[in-house]
């Protein structure tokens, strides 16, 4: 799948006496972010999903430890309904980085009877527990995150380094003000800190800088034909865990996804935008916003993401 | 699934417009009654930030409220109020929490918009949003004019050295488009601003609901001139381009890049094993300020230690130059002992670091500072034991003059003297807003107790501290 990005090359706008434009200075607060973190913490981890945002996540992780290697594992939260090449994608990257990949399993949890089955089939809220556990199993004091604050209005209150307590919680009424660029890691036994390097980036400055990085994506962010069908609204691929009722017919259609989380709750739009830049016009000329379109899970209730995150949620 | 086209050779456009584009930050400053959350609204809604999910939501729970009933063209008129709603407690409560940060680009800017609430605790929101703002808007009902809270915000953007305010006198239409009331504010503000040192105060008339001189300038104020405030936000220098330009260097050690045996697996699988990378050693942090050169002479601090920069590198690829507040690593021409913490400067740039800290303090927590606590503070990328020697004073908002105090409760700015178990290379933050600032932590449970601001030692003169 690296045909979108393979003609790409680097380019670097911070040359001598060139204006940093809003990418470079998003890229440098994010590196600096990541050093801090590594810096005052013991055992870091970085949720990688093999999602957009996590592989952008993953890439300025390689860019601020340059020339070494990232210095801590990746951690995977597995619904056990992501899609096939999303996993092979998490993997490849994983192998060529040299990391440790870390994996909480949503299946094992409900094979062993401690998380039950919602009656919608979605998955993503049972995230929660496998992550947690692995957080405490592992002993993560940190664990960065690829979320962002335009997409959604409880996000958009989250510090960049939030505290999080023992049950993973978040409070929003009693978060510590983040002031200048002095970021407080500091935290008691049993809590740890959730880090939103990116939290300052849009969804248009995420592809923009996947464009200039040339980085590789997983290939269903891109225009692709697959069996669909409708449903909510959206256009859900046909699979083992998205059957289709008998009244939804199956076609064909050209689509992509703008997120890519659980099968199960995630649509893809229609699109035949097949390269990065492609992409990035759709993107800018878009009327929904991602998680509208694309994501079940949020259209639970107007505070479906902060009830989630007050739980422990990412 | 072909990619025939090679992408940044055939970068559009619109892409190139893009790459010039820069980031502001802003932050706004009122309370609800101002209209703050209706202006954010409108400068969202009108740049054309609020996708139309987001809008049809408003626009229902607009109906819901039964709110302004339908417009011209029989459009549910909307709520701008409603945008920026965040938590289920705000939209239960009617009020706001805690800074919201929100995003919107024209086709000459970026924009982060920090939105601080007004009413609860608003030293501490106006704090935390200023501190990292390249302007800050305050609002201003037209109807009452210039008020305590307007003096108190523009106080503390005087203390924070927030290097633009613009306020926005809102609701002019329900003064009548009066040019008359408008004058008398703009004067009154002026006043106030001259009152407490803050030059360059733009004054802008604007009705949020109505959407007046907020984007585009408006023909129901033809007496005015000026810009509208989009038109403001989109022209003001910003703090970057200060810091580059005016500040001499400063760099804070945040790591010390030695990978040896832990190289990047792509360098370790070249042709030489990585043996290139064998002696690799460089010092990664932001440029705080500044700017330094291939060829540069730098002093560390607290060490005192003086050598030259040979290489500065960013994944991979090696600068000759950077600039602030570029993330970069400095390779340095003497193996000498830097560690995390420590401070990069351009030489004959720095006098010395002290231990004893005379500071400005916005207290940010509800439990009090006594004299006699001991805390941590946070400078740059070090942290290191306080003791409160002495609160030497607290601000009074309304007169700006300092009364006597022993302590500081929650939203009290003051003064106080600080006895540090190690030297820290502050500087006065008047003139140094990235390195004459600091955390005050709480050492029992990391919370952050205070902002802290460097003053000068009582005594001390600028031009004898810093040789430049």
């Amino acid at each position: 799948m690296s045909t979108h990005t393979e003609n790409l090359k680097v380019e670097h706008a911070v040359t001598p006496d060139a204006r940093l434009n809003s990418l470079d200075l998003l890229e440098s607060e994010a590196i600096h972010i990541i050093r801090e973190v590594v810096a005052e913490f013991e055992r870091p981890a970085l949720l990688f999903s093999g999602g957009k945002d996590s592989v952008v996540m993953l890439h300025l992780a390689t860019k601020a430890f340059w020339p070494g290697k990232v210095p801590f594992p990746v951690l995977h939260v597995d619904t056990g309904h992501n899609f096939p090449e999303v996993i092979d994608f998490r993997d490849r990257t994983v192998e060529r980085l040299g990391l440790k990949l870390v994996v909480g399993s949503v299946q094992e949890f409900i094979d062993s009877g401690e998380l039950a089955e919602r009656a919608d089939g979605t998955r993503n809220p049972l995230q929660t527990v496998p992550l947690l556990d692995a957080i405490a199993k592992n002993k993560f004091d940190a664990v960065f995150g690829g979320g962002r604050r335009d997409e959604d209005k409880a996000r958009a209150k989250e510090r960049i380094l939030s505290l999080r307590d023992e049950f993973g919680q978040w409070d929003p009424r009693n978060q510590r003000p983040e002031l200048w660029n002095l970021y407080n890691g500091r935290h008691t036994v049993g809590q740890h800190v959730r880090a939103f390097p990116i939290s300052n980036w849009t969804e248009l400055d995420v592809w923009r800088y996947i464009a200039r990085e040339g980085i590789e994506l997983p290939g269903l962010y891109y225009a692709h034909d697959r069996e669909v069908y409708a449903r909510d609204g959206m256009w859900r691929a046909v699979g083992p865990v998205s059957e289709p009722r008998a009244d939804e017919q199956v076609i064909t259609k050209t689509v992509r996804y703008r997120t890519v989380g659980d099968m199960s709750c995630t649509g893809a739009v229609a699109s035949d935008a097949a390269t990065v830049h492609d992409v990035v016009r759709e993107v800018a000329a878009s009327t929904l916003t991602e998680r509208g379109a694309t994501r079940a899970d949020d259209r639970i209730s107007e505070a479906a993401m902060e009830d989630r995150k007050k739980d422990g949620y990412f | 699934m072909s990619n025939s086209d090679t992408p940044l050779a055939g970068l559009d456009e619109f892409e190139a417009d893009f790459s010039s584009s820069t980031l502001f930050r802003f932050a706004t400053a009122g309370s609800v009654d101002d209209g703050k959350s209706t202006l954010v609204g409108r400068l969202l809604h009108d740049s054309k930030a609020i996708l139309a999910d987001t809008l049809d939501a408003v626009a229902r729970t607009s109906a819901d409220r039964g709110f302004g009933g339908e417009g011209a063209e029989g459009v549910q008129k909307i709520d701008l109020a409603l945008l920026t709603d965040g938590l289920r407690a705000e939209r239960e409560q009617g009020i706001t929490i805690d800074v919201a940060y929100r995003y919107f680009a024209t086709d000459r800017r970026s924009f982060i918009l920090a939105d601080c609430p007004g009413h609860v605790q608003y030293t501490k929101n106006t704090v935390t949003g200023a501190s990292t703002a390249d302007a800050v808007v305050v609002l201003i009902d037209a109807r009452k004019g210039v008020l305590e809270q307007t003096r108190r915000h523009m106080s503390v953007l005087r203390l924070l050295r927030v290097p633009h305010v613009v306020v926005a006198v809102n609701k002019i239409d329900l003064v009548g488009f009066s040019e008359d009331i408008f004058t008398t504010i703009a004067a009154d503000v002026q006043r106030v601003g001259a009152e407490l040192g803050l030059d360059d105060v733009l004054v802008v008339p604007v009705s949020a609901l109505e959407g007046d001189n907020v984007v585009d300038r408006s023909t129901n104020t033809p007496w005015y001139t000026g810009p509208s405030l989009l038109d403001v936000l989109e022209t003001l220098p910003s703090t970057d381009d200060l810091e580059r330009g005016l500040e001499p260097f400063r760099f804070p050690v945040q790591l010390v890049v030695r990978p040896q045996g832990a190289l990047a697996p792509e360098l370790a699988a070249a042709a030489d094993g990585g043996a290139a990378f064998r002696d690799y050693r460089a010092y990664a942090g932001q440029v705080a300020s500044g700017s330094v050169s291939v060829g540069d002479a730098i002093t560390v601090q607290p060490s005192g230690r003086t050598t030259t920069v040979v290489g500065i590198d960013f994944a991979g690829v090696e600068l000759q130059k950077a600039v602030a507040p570029q993330s970069v690593s400095l390779r340095l021409a003497d193996e000498i002992d830097i560690a995390r913490g420590d401070l990069i400067a351009a030489s004959g740039t720095f006098a010395e670091a002290t231990q004893d800290l005379y500071a400005e303090l916005c207290w940010l927590s509800p439990k009090p500072l006594r004299e006699g606590s001991k805390v941590l503070i946070k400078h740059g990328s070090r942290t290191v034991q306080g003791l409160i020697r002495a609160v030497t004073g607290k601000l009074d908002l309304d007169t700006f003059r300092e009364e006597p105090a022993s302590g500081l409760d929650l939203n009290d700015i003051g003064s106080a003297q600080i006895r540090l178990a190690s030297p820290l290379p502050v500087e006065n933050y008047a003139g140094h807003r990235r390195t004459g600032a600091f955390l005050v932590i709480d050492p029992q449970d990391g919370n952050t107790l205070a902002a802290g601001l460097v003053k000068d030692h009582p005594g001390d003169h600028e031009d004898e501290r810093y040789v430049i």
